[in-house]
C-alpha cells in the first residue's frame, strides 16, 4: 500500500491506532542487545508457547510484543505487563508459566521479580515509579521499549511520521530549517555544532546534489546510546533523515553503522523496506516534490571512522582516513558534495521538534544546551543501562540518583565523560551541570553521551594508560603526532605505572600533549591526549605517588602493590583455591598466610575475599 | 595552497610528504604555521600550509615559538621512529635535536609514513600499493603482502620517497622491487638499461608513444639528435659557401 497524501496518512494512524489500542493487554518483552545477552528471546518464545497453550480470554499470543531496549539493561531480561505497568525483571524461561497463571489469568503480582530498591528495600510493581525511570524526560528514546521495532504500523500508531508530515505538507524547507535553529538542538555526537546552522550552511551550496548522512559508527567504550535507537526505534531515524533531506534538498541519504551492531542494521533495514513500501521513502514522499531514499552501510570496525571525514571516505569506498576539513563537509563532504552528517540523536530528536515546536524543546534542558540527552551509564555503577535526562541535570543526579551510586559500598572516584576523547571528573565536580559549555569548561566533554563510573579501588594513570592504549590502536596513522606522539605518550604512561616514571617524563609528556593537540589532522587525534591531560588535572597526586613513593593509591598497578591478609580472615580457604601461584597457604580456620616472593599481585584473592581480609597497599 | 605562497617569498618552511608531483594530504604536519585576520579578533589557529586554500587578508606565522616547537616535537618524534634516517638527523640538527627524547620505536625503519608513494602509484593509475593496518602498526605494502600484481616497476614510490626506503635491484637484465621481477629493455644502440618492459608498454598505451621509441635510450636519443644537427649544420656551411 502506497500512503500517497497527508489524507491517506491519517486514516492508516486511525487504523493502526485502534488495532493497537483494541490489544488492552500488552506483554512487552525486552529484545534489546542486553536482555537478548540475557536469554531474553527464549523468554519471548515461552510467553508465545504458553499462552497458546492456555488459550485465555481476552489475551491472545499477539499480547506478546518483542520490542526494542528499555534502558535498565543492569536488571534483563525486562518484561512488562501493560495496562497495569507491572515491572519484571531478570526475567527466566522458567519463570513464564507462573507469571501467565498468577499475574495474566490472576492479576496477582510476583514480589520477588519485581524491582527492588536498594535504599528503601522495597519492592515496586508499577514501572513509573522505579527512580530509574521516574527522573527520565524521553524524546529521542519516546519509543523505545514500548513499540515493536520491525512493525511500522505501531510506529505509525504512536504519532510516527507525524512531523514528517508536517515538515512535507506546511513547511519550506527555509521554515524547516529556521525551526531547527529556533529549537536550539546542537549535534548530539558530541561535537554540540548547531543543527539549523549545518543545515542553512549545506542548504545555501549550489549543487546537482547533496547528501545526507546519519552517522551510527558510535565507538567510545561504554557508548551505546545510538545502537539502542537504531535498533529500537529505527523509524524515528529515518524520519529525521527524510526531514533534513526536504530542509537541504537531498535525494540521497546514508545510514553508516558500525560493524558490531548487526541488530542495528537488521532493524534500520527492515525499516526502510517497510518505508519504501508504504510510499515513505522514495519517489513524491506523500505525493510532494521530495524523492528521498536511504541507504544502509556498514562499517569496518575502525573508531576512527566515526569522524565525519572518515566516516565519508568510508561510504566512497576509500580507505577510512580523515581529511584536513579547511574545507567542510556542508561544502565538500561525500563525494565531494555538499553533505550534511549528523548523529543517530540528533536525527531522532528532530521529529519532535518539528510536531511539537521549537518552543516545546527549549522549554527542556538549559538555556544554551536544550533539550534532553541520552546518557549510557557504565562501569562501577549499581543501575548500569540507558537515561534521557534534561541538559543541566548534575552528574550526581545522573550517577546517584538515577544510576543507583556505587556498587559494593564503595567510594566514587571519577566518571569518564565523552569516551577516551573526554575526560574523567573528579567527585568534587559532581555538582557540575551536564551540558555542552560546563563538561568543555571542567576539561572534559559531552562526547555522544557515554559516562564510565570508576570507583576508588581504580587508577587513575591505570586508566589514562588504557585509552591511550585504545587510542593508539585506533589511530589512523595518517599524521605523525597522533600516530607517533600518542604511542610515545602510552609508553611513557606504562613507564609510570610500572614505576620507572620520573617527573622529567611527566613533563616531557605535558609538553608532547600539548603538540599533538594543536598538530595533529583530526579531532581524534586533538584530543587524543585527553585521558593523561584530564586524569592529571585533576589527579596529579596519584601520578607523583606512582612517581615519588612508588606506590599505586588504587591498588591496581602490579609493580605498586603489596597484598596482605589481615586479622579479619576467618581461614575459609577460598583465597588458596583461587591463587595461581599457590603463595597462599594455611588451614581451615586459621589465618592464611601469604608468601610475598611467590605473589604476582594478580589479585585473585582480593576477588573472591568475603571478609575484606586482603589489603592492598 | 599556502605553502607555495610561502615558499615564493622566500621563507623557508620544512615538509616531508609534499611533492610537486601529487596532491598534499598533510601527513607529516612540519609545513605548519599560524594564521590570523584581522577580523578575528585575536583568534589564531594552526594549519597544515601545505593544505590551507590562500586566502586575502591571511596573517601568516611561519616561525612562531609555537610553531617552532611543533616542529621540534615532530622531528624528536621522527628520531624516534626512523634512527637511522640521515634526512630526519639533518633535519632534525637544524632545530637543535640530536638525539631523541623518546623511546626508539622496536624494530624501527626509515619509513616516515609520508604515503607519497601511494600517492604518486595513485596519480600513475596503478594504486599497486597502499597503506595498510592502522595507527602505529601501519604500513605501506603490497595487497596481502604478496608480490603486487599491479606494480609495472617504474620506480616512481622508489624516486620520491624523502628517506630512500624503498630498495630495488637491477641485474642482469632484470629488475626486482616489490618482490616483483621485471624484464629490463635495453638500448639496442650502447646496451644501456632503459625502463622495464611492463613500464614501457603501459606508456605506448597510455600516451600514444611510438613503440619503437624505448628501442634506445635517452644518452643514445641525444647523441642521435646531435649527430643529426651536426651533419645539418656542415651542409648548410657547404651550401653557404
Amino acid at each position: 500500500m502506497r500512503i500517497e497524501s497527508i489524507d491517506q496518512l491519517n486514516q492508516w494512524r486511525e487504523k493502526c491506532r485502534t488495532e493497537f489500542e483494541a490489544q488492552k493487554r500488552r506483554i512487552l518483552i525486552c529484545l534489546g542487545t542486553a536482555c537478548r545477552a540475557n536469554g531474553a528471546i527464549e523468554v519471548y518464545e515461552e510467553f508465545k508457547k504458553v499462552l497458546a497453550e492456555k488459550n485465555i480470554n481476552d489475551v491472545s499470543v499477539e499480547a506478546v510484543t518483542k520490542t526494542g531496549c528499555h534502558g535498565y539493561c543492569a536488571l534483563g531480561p525486562l518484561v512488562i505487563l501493560e495496562p497495569e505497568g507491572t515491572f519484571y525483571t531478570k526475567v527466566k524461561k522458567i519463570n513464564i508459566p507462573e507469571i501467565v497463571e498468577k499475574t495474566i489469568e490472576n492479576g496477582e503480582i510476583i514480589q520477588r521479580l519485581l524491582y527492588k530498591d536498594a535504599n528503601t528495600k522495597k519492592r515496586v510493581a508499577d514501572y513509573n515509579e522505579i527512580p530509574f525511570y521516574a527522573r527520565q524526560q524521553r524524546i529521542a528514546l519516546r519509543n523505545a521499549g514500548n513499540i515493536d521495532p520491525n512493525q511500522i504500523e505501531h510506529y505509525i500508531a504512536v504519532g510516527g511520521y507525524q512531523g514528517m508530515a508536517k515538515a512535507l505538507t506546511q513547511m519550506k524547507p527555509q521554515e524547516v530549517i529556521d525551526e531547527v535553529s529556533k529549537s536550539g538542538l546542537r549535534g548530539r555526537g558530541g561535537g554540540g555544532f548547531p543543527t539549523g546552522r549545518k543545515w542553512a550552511t549545506c542548504a545555501k551550496v549550489e549543487s546537482d546534489i547533496h547528501y545526507v548522512i546519519c552517522n551510527g559508527d558510535e565507538g567510545d567504550p561504554g557508548a551505546f546510546m545510538d545502537r539502542t535507537l537504531m535498533g529500537s526505534d529505527p523509524h524515528s531515524v529515518l524520519e529525521g533523515m527524510i526531514i533534513c533531506a526536504h530542509a537541504v534538498g537531498s535525494i540521497k541519504g546514508y545510514i553508516y553503522v558500525r560493524e558490531e551492531y548487526p541488530l542495528a542494521v537488521i532493524n534500520l533495514k527492515k525499516a526502510i523496506e517497510d518505508a519504501r513500501e508504504f510510499g515513505l521513502l522514495g519517489d513524491n514522499i506523500l505525493g510532494s516534490d521530495l524523492c528521498f531514499d536511504i541507504q544502509v552501510n556498514r562499517g569496518g570496525g575502525a573508531f576512527v571512522c566515526g569522524e565525519s571525514s572518515a566516516l565519508m571516505k568510508s561510504v566512497a569506498g576509500e580507505i577510512g582516513e580523515p581529511r584536513a576539513k579547511y574545507i567542510h563537509s556542508v561544502v565538500q563532504g561525500l563525494y565531494n558534495k555538499p553533505t550534511v552528517l549528523n548523529n543517530v540523536e540528533s536525527f531522532a530528536t528532530v521529529p519532535m521538534i518539528i510536531e511539537k515546536g521549537a518552543d516545546w524543546f527549549t522549554s527542556f534542558g538549559t538555556p544554551k544546551s536544550p533539550g534532553t540527552k541520552v546518557f549510557s551509564l557504565a562501569g562501577k555503577i549499581m543501575n548500569s543501562g540507558l537515561v534521557e535526562v534534561p541538559m543541566g541535570i548534575t552528574l550526581r543526579e545522573i550517577i546517584f540518583d538515577i544510576g543507583g551510586g556505587i556498587p559494593n559500598k564503595r567510594k566514587f572516584k571519577a566518571v569518564q565523560t565523552g569516551g577516551p576523547s573526554g575526560g574523567c571528573l573528579p567527585a568534587e565536580k559532581l555538582d557540575l551541570p551536564c551540558d555542552f559549555d560546563s563538561l568543555t569548561a571542567a576539561g572534559s566533554m559531552m562526547g555522544s553521551g557515554g559516562m564510565v563510573i570508576m570507583d576508588d579501588r581504580t587508577c587513575m594513570v591505570e586508566i589514562a594508560r588504557y585509552f591511550l592504549g585504545f587510542l593508539v590502536m585506533e589511530s589512523c596513522g595518517k599524521c605523525v603526532p597522533c600516530r607517533e606522539g600518542l604511542y610515545q605518550l602510552y609508553q611513557l604512561c606504562t613507564k609510570i605505572c610500572e614505576g620507572k616514571g620520573t617527573e622529567e617524563d611527566l613533563e616531557l609528556m605535558e609538553k608532547l600533549s600539548k603538540t599533538i593537540e594543536i598538530g595533529s589532522l583530526c579531532g581524534l587525534g586533538k584530543s587524543g591526549p585527553n585521558p593523561f591531560v584530564s586524569t592529571l588535572l585533576y589527579f596529579r597526586d596519584e601520578y607523583l605517588a606512582h612517581i615519588r613513593d612508588k606506590k599505586c593509591p588504587g591498588g591496581v598497578c602490579r609493580n605498586l602493590i603489596t597484598f596482605t591478609i589481615n586479622d579479619d580472615c576467618t581461614g575459609c580457604l577460598a583465597c588458596i583455591k583461587a591463587c595461581p601461584t599457590e603463595a597462599i597457604t594455611g588451614e581451615k580456620k586459621k589465618k592464611h598466610i601469604l608468601d610475598q616472593e611467590l605473589c604476582t599481585q594478580c589479585g585473585s584473592c582480593y576477588a573472591v575475599c568475603k571478609f575484606d581480609a586482603i589489603d592492598i597497599t | 595552497m599556502l605553502l607555495a605562497v610561502i615558499r615564493r617569498e622566500g621563507v623557508d618552511v620544512p615538509a616531508l610528504c609534499e611533492h610537486e608531483a601529487i596532491e598534499p594530504c598533510g601527513s607529516c604536519r612540519l609545513c605548519m604555521v599560524e594564521i590570523t585576520k584581522k577580523e578575528w579578533d585575536g583568534w589564531k589557529n594552526h594549519v597544515t600550509s601545505c593544505l590551507y586554500p590562500v586566502e586575502d587578508g591571511l596573517i601568516v606565522s611561519t616561525h612562531t615559538d609555537q610553531v617552532m616547537e611543533i616542529r621540534k616535537t615532530i622531528l624528536d618524534l621522527y628520531m624516534a621512529r626512523c634512527p637511522g634516517s640521515e634526512v630526519i638527523q639533518k633535519m632534525a640538527e637544524e632545530y637543535g635535536i640530536y638525539k631523541t627524547s623518546y623511546i626508539t620505536v622496536p624494530d624501527a625503519d626509515n619509513c616516515i609514513m609520508c604515503y607519497a608513494c601511494t600517492r604518486i602509484c595513485e596519480v600513475l593509475g596503478k594504486s599497486a600499493i597502499a597503506a595498510v593496518e592502522r595507527g602505529h602498526r601501519k604500513v605501506i605494502a603490497p595487497p596481502f603482502g604478496d608480490v603486487p600484481p599491479d606494480c609495472i616497476g617504474c620506480l616512481s614510490c622508489a624516486h620520491i620517497c624523502p628517506t630512500d626506503v624503498i630498495k630495488w635491484n637491477d641485474e642482469d637484465g632484470t629488475r626486482t622491487i616489490w618482490k616483483k621481477n621485471f624484464e629490463l629493455i635495453t638500448c639496442k644502440e650502447c646496451g644501456k638499461n632503459i625502463i622495464s618492459r611492463e613500464f614501457a608498454d603501459y606508456i605506448i598505451e597510455k600516451r600514444e608513444v611510438p613503440a619503437e621509441y624505448f628501442e634506445t635510450c635517452d644518452d643514445c636519443k641525444r647523441a642521435e639528435v646531435a649527430r643529426k644537427m651536426g651533419s645539418l649544420v656542415t651542409r648548410a656551411k657547404e651550401v653557404s659557401l
